[in-house]
């Protein structure tokens, strides 16, 4: 919360991308979260993504639920379609959006309570479906909104400000997404925007669902010592496997990487994100060897970032799985649309 | 790079750009607060108590601190500093018993100021209030220097400049006007003074040697010239004017003539309007008034005919410019323009056949006494120089700030004390911080334009000399100027030890100002920065090592609106915002307490 309007006035010598927009033309609204909370750095490393995509403000949707992180869809790309839907439905409402026009980009933006509790058969089922989206999950292993409740991705041992010990298995959700085949699966961490902000640009660029997992400490309710999931905690268990690297639009074309040694995402411009692996042991293209990895890891008490797994040749996302028109439904005439009563009879004459 | 070492006084001063910019150091972003809070009389003494003549510089100080504005490099123009002061002083309630008061024991040491301007008048300000006994000699019979002299009426009222002056002979300085020194050995030898100051200005007007020179008396000096005018001598002038020189005193010569009579007045530069040495604001007056300004004109001889002069032969010229530096000139033609008078102002130097060279008092090669700049005191330990005396034509500002230094000087030498050792600067920092999501101080950034002071309409202007053509702010114009200030001295202040590393602050800064990133060299970190720094002379701010991961938290001083927003998005609270005042020393007893017996002031 801050009693502070953010000035319009900006740095004059801000780099501009190729709209010719800086970021600053890519924010929203002033965030009404806890000062020093992990989603408002979530929320300046999805605009900085953005922005450093040259995507236009109004090709991208973004979707929410409810809890904290639900709220910053306000935050960031005022110009962008938003919904901010029921608490758990947000994919049914992007999977609904994406099947009725596939031309826009899809990012939704949950927590881990609304994506491990309340919403997690929404979830699973549009991994599912593989809807072509971004889904990026705050996760904090608190309720946030309610104070503090232990939630679903709380660790086993992790004590809550209180004191209390939490006894329940968590729900990872980076496993979970693999389990179910998630095409692409990334995890980060709210203080460090070198890594997420080229993973959440490879996530919106992966032609199918995305789910990037980014821990990101609940300052009020989970910050404190014996948390697992604090600034400090996180920052001394989190292991990157995987670097990522923004390479200039020059460079990508000059320079060929040996492939499996890195997996090359294409920008807008002609750049490129390069997401390069550090450890040796680690496979990002074998969901199952990458499945076992981050899984040991975890049993460490080693948090995994990095990209974690993405499909060398994507499986067939939502609309080439049902065969759907290739124009939205808004650019299609009425007439097609609305076959017509005749056409309708004949339809029910089959069940007849 | 090693930590930013913030308690050096020097530090935070130079965020505040204005008062970092002003030689005197006026708080300015404090007296902007309480005009804003309509404090007249405060922000009126907070000015005087650095500056001494704001209603006089609220109207014609050379503003060194508006090019300074932070606001002028996030717009495109800076505050309108000088304009607000005038504000401040205009609508002061009564400060008189506020101001401060000479001593009521004198310390028995008598001092001697030559020259009542404003170098000199600064030097009995701050020691009469520590029992000196102040004697102001006045060669003319009006006080005020070239103030009064040289500014003319219509810029400068007199009541102002007799109101200002009057505060400072009110504590019992002795002017003596119509009072020239002749001789220095004289006053050395016989006044019996404990030190003399010297601040007879620059009056010596650069003359103009070329034919016909002395073939007329409708050549005149302009510093001269103005005098006459400001003394009443002179009422009138002919209908065309040419004025030679493109400074602040041919813009007053201009505009004179025009109020004394002429018709058609031009301004005879020699290069392109970039090289002109006037002020942007004067000449916009002058030009918005009718003057023409004419360029690449260099003056060759006054055309004289029957022992008149009807003219003026220029050589027409033309300029190579290379990097906005000229490396070739030609002439391309030669003309006559005809006039009535012409006005030279072509510069002006100072000037000392009074003082003998057998004082011990060392001069250079140009007859230019030999000074100290920090502590103003010539080879003749009781001798002290300041104003356009010590160091050439400046400005009012800087014989301000040269009459406190040297008084700083006079103290110490009258009391024993090095005159080498200066008192220290220091600087005192306070939280603004009142509770969560509460700060005593408010700092909306309002994208309201720089405003602009309203004139006498021109046909009235010209009726009389002693019109002021500045009306100053209104009440409209003044509430949203102080808006535009941006509180630089309202500091953000960091300690590392309880920064957690969030990015919240990063994540907020409007103007990109903050980068966390791993300690290096300069050029390391500058490499890192979140937006480009754009001035390499401008300080970083580097912190400590961070507790979580042994980064730096940096901070480019640079643009920084100082909104606030760091500290309010600080979960920890390592950022605040905190005011920082700047102690700018002056001659003080408890400085230098002085072990001489002090006397009871007599009647």
């Amino acid at each position: 919360m801050a009693s502070i309007t953010k000035p319009k006035v900006a740095h004059p010598s801000l780099p501009r991308n190729e709209l010719g927009l800086t970021r600053r033309d890519y924010e929203g609204g002033m965030s009404t979260l806890c000062a020093g909370c992990g989603h408002d750095s979530i929320t300046a490393a999805i605009t900085e993504a953005v922005w450093g995509l040259s995507l236009r403000p109004e090709t991208l949707v973004k979707l929410s639920g409810i809890g904290c992180s639900s709220k910053t869809t306000a935050y960031f790309v005022s110009g962008a379609h938003g919904f901010n839907g029921v608490h758990g439905r947000m994919p049914s409402i992007a999977t609904g959006a994406n099947a009725a026009n596939h031309t826009l980009t899809y990012l939704g933006v949950s927590g881990d309570g609304d994506s491990l509790s309340i919403g997690l058969g929404q979830l699973a089922h549009a991994i599912r479906r593989n809807v072509n989206m971004l889904y990026v999950i705050e996760n904090n292993g608190v309720y946030g909104l309610t104070k503090g409740q232990f939630s679903a991705s709380a660790d086993v041992g992790t004590t809550s400000k209180k004191g209390d010990s939490n006894q329940q298995t968590p729900v990872d959700p980076a496993l979970l997404a693999l389990s179910l085949g998630a095409g692409f699966v990334a995890r980060g961490f709210s203080g460090d925007k070198h890594q997420l902000v080229p993973l959440i640009q490879a996530g919106l660029r992966h032609p199918g669902f995305a789910l990037i997992d980014v821990l990101s400490p609940c300052v009020t309710f989970n910050d404190h010592e014996g948390s697992t999931k604090s600034y400090a905690y996180t920052r001394e268990h989190y292991h990157a496997a995987v670097e990522a690297d923004y390479v200039p639009r020059a460079e990508a074309i000059a320079v060929d990487y040996p492939a499996g040694e890195s997996l090359l995402v294409p920008l807008h411009d002609g750049s490129q994100v390069r997401l390069r692996k550090l450890e040796p042991a680690f496979d990002t293209r074998n969901r199952a060897n990458a499945y076992a990895y981050i899984d040991a890891k975890l049993h460490e008490g080693e948090y995994v970032t990095g990209l974690i797994h993405a499909q060398d040749a994507p499986e067939h996302e939502l609309h080439a799985v049902n065969r759907t028109a290739a124009t939205p439904l808004n650019r299609m005439p009425y007439e097609r649309l609305n076959p017509g009563a005749a056409t309708l009879a004949k339809l029910m004459a089959r069940y007849r | 790079m090693e930590p930013t070492d913030t308690r050096h006084p020097d530090y935070y001063h130079r965020v505040v750009d204005c008062q970092w910019a002003c030689p005197a150091h006026t708080d300015v972003p404090e007296y902007i607060r309480l005009i804003a809070q309509g404090s007249f009389g405060d922000a009126y003494l907070s000015n005087r108590a650095s500056n001494v003549f704001p209603g006089i510089l609220g109207r014609v100080c050379d503003r060194p601190c508006e090019p300074a504005c932070r606001r002028g490099r996030v717009e495109e123009q800076p505050v309108a500093i000088c304009r607000l002061k005038r504000v401040a002083s205009d609508h002061r309630e009564d400060i008189t018993d506020r101001l401060p008061v000479a001593a009521p024991l004198r310390n028995g040491k008598r001092i001697a100021c030559i020259g009542a301007g404003p170098a000199s008048l600064t030097v009995a300000n701050d020691l009469l209030p520590l029992g000196y006994e102040v004697t102001i000699f006045e060669q003319w019979g009006l006080s005020g220097g070239l103030m009064r002299s040289n500014i003319p009426a219509f810029r400068l009222p007199a009541d102002v400049l007799d109101e200002e002056i009057g505060y400072i002979l009110a504590m019992g300085a002795d002017l003596r006007l119509n009072t020239p020194i002749t001789s220095l050995k004289a006053l050395l030898q016989d006044g019996g003074y404990d030190a003399v100051f010297v601040g007879s200005g620059a009056p010596k007007a650069k003359d103009l040697r070329v034919a016909g020179r002395d073939d007329s008396d409708r050549i005149h000096s302009g510093i001269d010239w103005l005098q006459s005018v400001a003394f009443g001598h002179r009422k009138s002038i002919g209908e065309r004017v040419l004025i030679i020189g493109v400074g602040n005193t041919a813009m007053d010569c201009c505009r004179s003539s025009l109020r004394l009579g002429a018709k058609h007045v031009r301004v005879m530069a020699r290069k392109g309007r970039d090289f002109f040495k006037a002020s942007e604001w004067e000449l916009e007056d002058a030009e918005s008034e009718g003057v023409e300004i004419v360029v690449n004109h260099a003056p060759r001889a006054f055309v004289i005919e029957d022992r008149r002069l009807t003219g003026m032969r220029f050589d027409v010229l033309e300029y190579d410019l290379e990097a906005g530096q000229i490396v070739a000139e030609r002439k391309i033609d030669s003309v006559v323009i005809p006039c009535d008078d012409v006005i030279l102002a072509i510069g002006q130097e100072n000037a000392f056949p009074w003082i003998e060279r057998d004082l011990g008092i060392e001069f250079d090669k140009w007859q230019v006494p030999k000074i100290n700049p920090v502590t103003f005191q010539s080879s003749r330990p009781e001798v002290f120089f300041g104003g356009d005396s010590a160091l050439g034509p400046k400005n009012i500002i800087w014989a301000v700030e040269h009459g406190h230094q040297a008084a700083i000087s006079i103290h110490s030498h009258c009391c024993g004390k090095p005159v080498a050792e200066r008192p220290a600067h220091g600087v005192t920092l306070a939280s603004r911080k009142m509770g969560i999501h509460e700060w005593s101080y408010k700092n909306d950034y309002n994208p309201a334009e720089r405003r602009l002071v309203p004139h006498v309409a021109l046909a009235e202007r010209f009726k009389q000399i002693k019109i002021e053509v500045e009306l100053g702010f209104d009440a409209t114009q003044t509430a949203l100027e102080v808006q535009r200030c941006l509180n630089c001295d309202i500091q953000t202040v960091f300690a590392a030890p309880l920064c957690i590393e969030c990015d919240a602050c990063i994540d907020i800064c409007p103007v990109d100002c903050l980068t966390m990133t791993a300690n290096g060299t300069e050029a390391e970190i500058t490499a890192q920065m979140k937006a480009p720094r754009r001035d390499p002379d401008r300080p970083l701010y580097v912190s400590a090592a961070l507790k979580q991961t042994g980064r730096v938290m940096v901070k480019d001083e640079d643009l920084c609106v100082h909104c606030g927003l760091c500290a309010e998005r600080c979960p920890t609270a390592a950022w605040d915002m905190q005011k920082s005042t700047v102690h700018i020393p002056h001659a003080s007893s408890d400085e230098t307490p002085c072990a001489q017996q002090a006397t009871r002031q007599s009647a």
